[in-house]
């Protein structure tokens, strides 16, 4: 047992990781499959997304009408996500009702059915989702810099899906796909909250042991070689407001150069919120604010990152203010960055981005949910003690370091930049 | 089964008079706290007494305005040093207006939490609205405005309360227009704010890794020594007119995939004693497991929409909305508006069914841990209380009168409220 944590594999290869949290009667259980969109082939995407729908379809055991009402019955709440790396499902409950969830996703895990009909209906569910997605200006910039950004790795493809896939899609590719990568030696369960690890372990034992292993599926990464010069983009459509978006080479989360830009990240554009409940905080005095939002060049800056398994992308948006032009918030962006590549930034501003991510990490220990997340998540990427370790890293990163990879990272020959031009009310 | 003398173990956690500590300043602002040292985190929750009903129709927004320049600036710090003390410190504070009261809040870890609290009572107390300030804001505002007009959910929500609340209070959008908000000076600023804000009928609410009588002398410190003789009262709300007949329009904007679709009516005040039987019933119609009788109809069975779902909002003063929303392909929507009328209509002529109340009631008791494991959750819930007066052992008595409401009770609220031939229909797209 390291922080609390019992980390143990069945021998059928499911990962588990248990952590007692007694601070209120409840447990919230995350199962993880490593699959996500980059597993997707052109003409399946948003394939995985969809698969995770028909897992609320229920199975021979729990009907999708039974399975709808059980959770809640038990006062109990549910979701699940998909991205680019992976799908998870979790469940909240007051201690006493887990099992339930236990026994859910140990037999959905194997046993969902994929009814033909439930696929019908939820094809048109997900193309509702999509267009849903697309009313908004930010989503449209946002797909196009994706498939801008890669075009060889299948990170290229929002998680959604393109609409010719959604509408071509078949119950069996859902199910295949199902039965390729939902297996036990391809998941893992993370569960926090009021047990005793012992008697959980032996229900999880009881529960999940006897699902067969798999063939461990293969994942798909075509590396995305080197972008050779900026490449520059427009997405037109409704609206009267401008956004810019910047995307620059982001390495993996287990490079040793994440925790360094964790801190620019911090400095630049205000701490990224780590929590998947639980909120951040604002970034008015964020160097970017300052420099782009007080000098109005724009009403609004954000920027951030993802913790990824292959590089991915660091990304500026900004709401352009509506007396500027694009070229003039770029020029403000630039000047920031070539600042941190000129001049070392301060030990205290350092110390202020550990200080607020400790604040950050606090707010998100107040919730169970958000303690299981954090459990099975980092085990996507790296391990636990990725999340652990994560303030302690950051307190050895120096001013040096910050330089450093504000240098290699934020070249401009390796960006795309992306503006959403509107075209007015009426276009 | 549970013997009389023997609490649930899952109760133990709820707040009760046993652990909310409630005290009454000099001045009338009355604090909540509860300690829970579970987390080194803090959460604040409060209210003022500053309504949008004291705007006029050419400054609509004008609350909104105000309370998005208190952190703008006070006589002893720029805008740029309260935001950097906060952030410095991984702390955050907002404000916001509502039609009754406008409310505020903050977090931070415990050690930080006399900073927070005297960053709060400056800028409600001595913001200095700085000119350069006010016309940034301004212009975000309007660009906030710009993008809530592209907005089909926004868009049809602000047409569901014209329609429904034609004549009344109600059916002013909180944010204004963008022709309010140009016309709002920084004298208006100033004068709404001197003539509104004090400590009467102000609540505050501080719950996290604190002892009681440590938070009350800290608001003490920072909100003790206000008193603002010349606070405005808040203007009477005038009576509600309810709807003669089904109403149902259009706002267009193109472009859009996507349409949003509003179909209610108004629901019963927090207060009201059928409020339980209401919000249960809410809970069949369009909210449990998968968002219900709505969400089964129009998503699962249908297959329409990625959202659809009921909503009840209970007013404090006036009547709150009861309404259904989806989003659909602007194609489906006659068939969206069909299927959510023949629900209404089931719901109003035989009620709920005994397994959908038992499900719901067992969903509501079950669910409150959960809503108040977090600070923010409790510090919310603390306010709450007050706010309606509901009782320091509200939380404790919760599953009793939820489980105190009958198929009768429902059925009856259900046809107390809903018209189906008297409804506002509201839908924004292409």
């Amino acid at each position: 047992m390291k922080n609390n944590v019992t980390v143990t594999t069945l021998k059928n290869g499911l990962k588990v990781l248990l952590k007692e949290i007694h601070t209120a009667p409840l447990i919230s259980t995350w199962t993880w499959y490593r699959v996500g969109s980059r597993d997707e082939p052109t003409g399946k995407t948003g394939i995985s997304h969809w698969a995770e729908h028909m897992q609320f379809k229920g199975t021979r055991k729990f009907p999708g009408t039974v399975l709808d009402k059980a959770i809640s019955r038990e006062g109990g709440t549910w979701n699940a996500f998909t991205y680019l790396d992976w799908t998870t499902y979790f469940e909240t409950m007051p201690a006493d009702k887990i099992d339930l969830a236990l026994r859910l996703e140990s037999d959905r895990m194997v046993n969902s059915t994929f009814d033909k009909k439930e696929v019908a209906s939820e094809r048109t569910v997900i193309i509702s989702e999509r267009e849903g997605s697309e009313n908004e200006a930010m989503f449209r910039l946002s797909e196009a810099m994706q498939q801008t950004c890669f075009r060889v790795h299948p990170y290229h493809h929002e998680v959604i899906g393109d609409m010719a896939d959604l509408h071509t899609i078949t119950r069996d590719d859902l199910y295949n796909h199902y039965k390729t990568y939902y297996a036990p030696n391809n998941a893992v369960l993370a569960i926090a909250g009021a047990f005793d690890t012992k008697t959980m372990l032996a229900r999880i034992k009881e529960l999940f042991g006897k699902i067969p292993a798999r063939p461990t599926p293969p994942r798909l990464a075509r590396p995305e070689p080197p972008q050779r010069g900026e490449v520059r983009l427009t997405v037109e459509g409704p609206g009267e407001t401008t956004y810019v978006q910047t995307a620059y080479r982001f390495p993996n989360a287990v490079h040793k150069d994440f925790f360094a830009l964790s801190v620019l990240d911090s400095l630049l554009a205000g701490p990224s919120n780590l929590n998947m409940f639980g909120g951040g905080i604002s970034n008015k005095t964020s160097r970017l604010y300052r420099a782009l939002v007080d000098k109005e060049f724009a009403v609004g800056v954000s920027g951030g990152s993802s913790a990824t398994i292959d590089p991915y992308l660091y990304t500026f948006s900004i709401t352009l203010h509506p007396k500027r032009n694009a070229e003039e918030a770029l020029a403000a962006l630039d000047a920031e960055i070539k600042l941190v590549q000129d001049e070392l930034v301060t030990v205290d501003e350092i110390k202020r981005a550990i200080k607020q991510a400790r604040a950050i990490f606090a707010y998100g220990s107040e919730n169970i949910t958000n303690q299981g997340f954090w459990l099975g998540y980092s085990e996507m990427f790296a391990t636990y003690d990725w999340f652990t370790s994560y303030l302690n890293k950051l307190s050895k990163i120096t001013p040096e370091d910050v330089q450093r990879v504000a240098r290699e990272y934020f070249q401009p020959q390796s960006r795309v930049i992306g503006t959403y031009i509107p075209k007015g009310a009426e276009a | 089964m549970a013997t009389k003398t023997k609490k649930a173990p899952a109760m133990k956690a709820l707040p009760g008079p046993d652990d909310i500590h409630r005290e009454v300043l000099d001045n009338g602002i009355i604090v909540l706290t509860r300690s829970n040292f579970n987390s080194p985190s803090i959460s604040i929750s409060g209210l003022v007494r500053v309504s949008a009903l004291s705007e006029s129709d050419d400054k609509l927004g004008l609350a909104d305005f105000v309370t998005s320049s208190l952190m703008r600036g006070t006589q002893k710090r720029s805008f740029d040093q309260i935001f950097n003390e906060l952030e410095s410190v991984g702390a955050s504070m907002g404000f916001d207006s509502g039609i009754h009261n406008s409310g505020f809040g903050g977090r931070s870890l415990a050690e930080d939490l006399p900073h927070l609290l005297t960053l709060i009572s400056e800028s409600m107390r001595e913001p200095t609205f700085p000119e350069v300030e006010v016309e940034k804001l301004r212009t975000q505002l309007l660009t906030s405005l710009s993008i809530r007009a592209q907005d089909t959910s926004d868009m049809a929500n602000m047409l569901f309360d014209e329609i429904l609340y034609a004549d009344h209070p109600y059916s002013k959008p909180g944010d204004g227009t963008p022709e309010t908000i140009k016309a709002i000076t920084r004298e208006d600023l100033i004068e709404f704010h001197r003539d509104h804000f004090g400590p009467r009928g102000m609540v505050i609410s501080i719950v996290g890794a604190i002892e009681a009588k440590k938070a009350v002398s800290e608001v003490e410190r920072v909100f003790g020594g206000w008193q603002v003789e010349a606070q405005k009262e808040t203007p009477v709300l005038p009576p509600y007119q309810p709807m003669k007949k089904t109403v149902k329009r259009h706002h267009s904007i193109a472009g859009k995939a996507q349409a949003d679709l509003i179909i209610g009516t108004t629901g019963p005040k927090r207060k009201d004693a059928d409020y339980f039987a209401a919000t249960l019933g809410n809970a069949v119609l369009g909210q449990f497991g998968m968002m219900g009788r709505i969400g089964a109809s129009v998503r699962e069975k249908a297959g329409l929409a990625y959202y659809a779902y009921s909503g009840m909002s209970a007013g404090s003063v006036g009547p709150g909305s009861w309404d259904v929303s989806a989003g659909v392909n602007p194609k489906n929507l006659q068939k969206a508006t069909d299927l959510i009328l023949k629900e209404l209509a089931r719901f109003t002529k035989s009620g709920v069914t005994k397994d959908e109340l038992a499900d719901c009631k067992a969903n509501f008791v079950g669910r409150l841990p959960l809503s108040l494991e977090s600070n923010g959750g409790v510090a919310g819930a603390l306010l709450n209380i007050e706010r309606h007066q509901l009782g320091m052992d509200y939380l404790l008595k919760y599953p009793e009168m939820v489980n105190a409401v009958t198929r009768d009770d429902v059925l009856a609220v259900a046809r107390k409220y809903i018209d189906v031939n008297k409804l506002a229909i509201a839908t924004a797209g292409p």
